[in-house]
């Protein structure tokens, strides 16, 4: 465990860090906890927001935040399951531009809302691709 | 007053879907509205029903110029999954093959680039340097394009050795026309006018953004995975990375243009370390768990993540392509620049242009015409040219 991974350790309450690879750390937080974690690791550690994959799992919706430190090369992946009966998580887009796009995309096709989200319509599916309708869901 | 100039999602500009909403003051640009998804293909969706080996033939296909990039994260993805090793001599097999494809899609970019500024000899020129990378790529590959040449553990077919010196013919031929390109290119004024301070992306905005690849480093952002996080031969070759502070159109050109030279070094490195030797490791089954796999494309980090349940095919298959993150920070860059200019700031970031069209021999009814039959017809039609419009000239010379 490096000291970055100490201290989030220390700040953060409720995680587990998991270190899969040299370079590839998971970090699993309730979803209170990612927009916070999101904000330390993007405003005071200067990583870069790589992309967000959204996964159906049987535990709820799962988010995983793939951050990359570009001066270790370690990427960071914050990992937070979002309820299936209540798919909502707070925007990152607020203060990170680069997960605008992303979280359009998460939302159309796995259906998690971004709450606070400044432009959330659609970026990739068609105009006339049914409402309600997500294709990355499980069993749709 | 304002006004909306739509431009896409078909567009003569454009070889890719894309629609940008221009909104215009005079002849200043004030705002930009993108909108994508013309060209979704759903290649997630369609990975979670295909097995890792086919995986590599599906995201090969997302995308004809940089067609060894996905492959080449998808490989590292799985690898980095299941913990595999690769020999040495696929490492350098697989840079080898990432750099060549670097050298041919900056030299695409270069010449459309002075497509649209209307210099189109800088176009002819590259486009003719061109041609020689694809031929190595069939050479060593047996395809211009989509190589195929990825595979878990390691890579599907050797490089010979008759066929290392061709390659090494073609870097030296390269390196000479490329140092005299650069040298062209920072020497005309007209293209340091076009495309100096035009479209600055500043440091902050290029930290926002995200962005990556050449454009990051044309702003000051040094990042560059080869360097970062290496992978392949990256950290067994030397080679610098190129970064410019400016962060407008011509320090993005001079990032791509130095690059290609080195390219060429790391090209050249690998050839010379290269021994002979295993080119794949044996790879049984792949576990469950999860893998991230990043490679530098010649348009930034492509990254690459699996998750696997231990069977054949994997649960959760995510692609996120350098443009992705590259095309969103237009919207900072066209403001305050005249419309003229904005085709060229939007072609910048190096959007991905499937355009590849194959042209090697011409028949003739039975006849095969070479390169220099060719030549030969193009003198006829000159000479036909000029005698037909030396009358017009006379008439002109007449008038003076």
């Amino acid at each position: 465990m490096n000291e970055l991974e100490k201290e989030i350790q220390d700040t953060f309450k409720g995680i587990s860090i998991k270190r899969h690879s040299p370079k590839r750390v998971y970090i699993e937080i309730d979803k209170e906890g990612a927009h916070e974690l999101a904000r330390f690791l993007y405003e005071e550690k200067g990583c870069r927001l790589v992309t967000a994959t959204g996964t159906d799992t049987r535990k709820g919706y799962e988010i995983l935040y793939h951050f990359s430190m570009d001066k270790t090369g370690i990427i960071y992946s914050v990992r937070t399951v979002v309820p299936k009966d209540n798919p909502k998580i707070m925007t990152l887009a607020s203060f990170l531009p680069a997960t605008n796009w992303i979280e359009r995309e998460i939302w159309e096709l796995l259906g998690i809302e971004f709450e606070g989200h400044p432009n959330l319509k659609r970026l990739l599916t068609a105009e006339d691709f049914p409402e309600a309708y997500y294709p990355l869901r499980r069993g749709e | 007053m304002k006004t909306i100039i739509p431009v896409g999602p078909y567009h003569p500009l454009q070889a890719e879907p894309e629609f940008f909403k221009l909104e215009v003051e005079g002849e200043k640009v004030t705002g930009l509205e993108i909108n994508i998804g013309y060209n979704h293909r759903g290649h997630e969706y369609l990975a979670q029903r295909k097995t890792y080996e086919q995986i590599i033939f599906l995201v090969e296909r997302i995308c004809g110029i940089c067609s060894c990039s996905h492959p080449f994260a998808s490989v590292n993805a799985v690898e980095n999954l299941a913990g595999i090793e690769i020999p040495e001599r696929a490492k350098y097999i697989r840079t080898i093959i990432g750099e060549l494809e670097r050298l041919h899609s900056h030299f695409l970019w270069v010449g459309l680039a002075g497509h649209f500024m209307g210099y189109n000899t800088l176009w002819m020129w590259f486009w003719r340097y061109r041609e020689p990378i694809l031929e190595l790529f069939e050479l060593i590959t047996g395809n211009r394009n989509h190589y195929a040449m990825m595979k878990i553990g390691g890579v599907s077919k050797d490089i010979e050795d008759e066929d290392i010196s061709s390659i090494q013919k073609t870097m030296n031929e390269l390196e000479a026309k490329t140092v005299m390109f650069i040298k062209a290119i920072l020497d005309d004024p007209v293209i340091a006018a076009r495309l100096g301070g035009v479209g600055i992306l500043t440091k902050e905005d290029a930290i926002k953004y995200g962005v990556l690849g050449p454009t990051a480093r044309g702003s000051g952002v040094a990042i560059d995975v080869r360097k970062d996080d290496p992978y392949a031969a990256y950290d067994l070759v030397p080679w610098d990375i190129i970064v410019f502070e400016e962060g407008d159109l011509l320090a993005k050109a001079k990032v791509r243009l130095l690059e290609c030279l080195e390219s060429i070094k790391i090209i050249r490195g690998c050839l010379e370390q290269m021994r002979k030797g295993e080119i794949e490791t044996k790879v049984e089954d792949i576990p469950p768990g999860e893998g991230i796999g990043r490679h530098e494309a010649p348009r930034g980090e492509v990254f690459h993540y699996v998750r696997s349940d231990g069977s054949n095919m994997p649960l959760r298959y995510k692609v996120r392509a350098p443009s992705y993150m590259n095309v969103p920070s237009n919207e900072v860059a066209v403001k305050g620049y005249d419309i003229a200019d904005a085709i060229l700031v939007l072609a910048s970031v190096d959007p991905c242009y499937c355009c590849t069209e194959r042209m090697a021999t011409l028949y003739d009814g039975n006849k095969k015409l070479t390169g220099k039959d060719l030549l030969k017809l193009s003198w006829k039609k000159t000479e036909q040219l000029k005698k037909k419009f030396s009358h017009s000239e006379n008439k002109l010379a007449s008038l003076l």
